[in-house]
């Protein structure tokens, strides 16, 4: 991997580039700020935010089924508004829609929103039998993502990335 | 131009069947409930997909795919409720403004399918084909008749999208349903569209 790449957000553009995820979808957080920034000035990749998170899941699906692979970033609040469309979307009908979910509620969060609604993240995707990760390293980065994308591509399955605040420093304010 | 209160109140399944009888290779979305038992009841096709739930889906899921696929026209079928329930999609494709996506919306002004419940648009008297266009889909139009949906669907068929087609339409449930087996369907999709298979 090349120098210029190891950032977090450099090791994922790479890793999503290589695994010819070419459609990226968001809703905007400050801490995927940089990876955004860098997917949207790379022609590799067709990046574009969606109004509402559903909305992504629906364009990855049907992106996917159309041949061409893709992706949604949000952060947890968002991730919070999924479980209808995961649930009869992706999983009842075998999509490898994944997800990067950016990861606010927890190590040092000053919102109390957040924090309870983070709480929500990790039982819907036990519930739904989700493969998930949770990504803390840098150096653990390239495996754990390319790995996710390769299950899920291969298995049709729905997967989910969560970027820790240990891997991307979170969002925090002077207390 | 139509507007919301003079175009006809036409039926559903019928102008389905007028849809389904101009189409070649195109895909079709439909949406939750009767917007896709109506297109399975039409004739089924191997390039529809019966989008069984996540309400609300139909246009972005037919976004998605006219990204991946721009050689091939596709067609989202969505309700009057189910697309007020995802409003901001619009914004989404007049941003992406694919040129081979045709949105039609049946507003038959009720969630005909919990119950015929009136949706808020309906009481509201809300124009869902104002809202297209003000939300950058300068080709927004409402059928006023059936000839002229057919008209429509050919224009859009010929043209450079995208295209949205409001249709006001009774509240008749529809005729049939596909077999509820979401991945037989996305299956049976991908291989009539040529991604899998
Ligand atoms: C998120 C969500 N909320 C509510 C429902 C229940 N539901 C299923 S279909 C439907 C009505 C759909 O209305 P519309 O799109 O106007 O189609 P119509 O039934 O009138 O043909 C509702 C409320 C659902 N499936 N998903």
């Amino acid at each position: 991997m090349a120098e210029a790449a190891m950032t977090w957000h450099g090791v994922i553009t790479e890793v999503l580039r290589r695994s010819e995820v070419r459609l990226v979808t968001y809703v905007p957080d400050n801490v995927l700020r940089p990876l955004i920034g860098e997917i949207e000035a790379d022609p590799f990749f067709t990046a574009f935010p969606v109004a509402r998170e559903e909305e992504g899941v629906g364009i990855v699906c049907g992106a996917w089924m159309g041949g061409l692979r893709g992706i949604l970033l949000m952060q947890t609040s968002g991730f919070a508004t999924l479980a209808n469309v995961i649930a009869s979307l992706p999983c009842a009908a075998q999509i490898p829609m994944v997800m990067m979910v950016s990861e606010r509620g927890t190590l040092g969060e000053f919102n109390l929103g957040q924090a309870l609604v983070c709480r929500t993240m990790r039982p819907v995707l036990d519930a739904l039998a989700m493969e998930h990760h949770t990504v803390t390293r840098l150096d653990e980065t390239e495996f754990t993502v390319e790995r996710t994308l390769r299950q899920a591509f291969a298995t049709q399955a729905p997967a989910c990335l969560i970027l820790s605040p240990l891997l991307t420093g979170g969002k925090t304010v002077k207390a | 131009m139509e507007t919301l209160h003079n175009a006809k109140v036409m039926n559903r399944f019928d102008l389905t069947k007028r849809l389904v009888a101009k189409l070649k290779d195109e895909a079709v979305i439909g949406g939750i409930g009767n917007s896709n038992f109506d297109l399975w009841a039409s004739g089924h096709r191997p390039q529809n997909f019966y989008m069984l739930g996540s309400m609300g889906l139909a246009a972005p899921i037919a976004l998605g795919f006219a990204l991946a696929q721009p050689q091939r026209r596709v067609f989202a079928l969505e309700g009057d409720g189910s697309l007020l329930m995802q409003l901001g999609c619009l914004s989404t494709i007049a941003t992406r403004a694919p040129r081979n996506l045709c949105v039609i919306l049946w507003d038959n002004g009720v969630y005909q399918i919990t119950g015929s419940q009136p949706t808020p648009a309906a009481t509201a008297r809300t124009d869902f084909v104002a809202i297209a266009r003000a939300s950058g889909l300068p080709q927004s139009h409402w059928a006023a008749d059936e000839a002229e949906f057919e008209s429509l669907v050919d224009a859009s068929l010929a043209g450079e999208g995208p295209f949205f087609i409001g249709v006001r339409v009774d509240s008749q449930p529809a005729v049939a349903q596909p077999e509820r087996d979401p991945s037989r369907i996305r299956d049976a999709f991908m291989r009539g569209v040529g991604s899998k298979g």
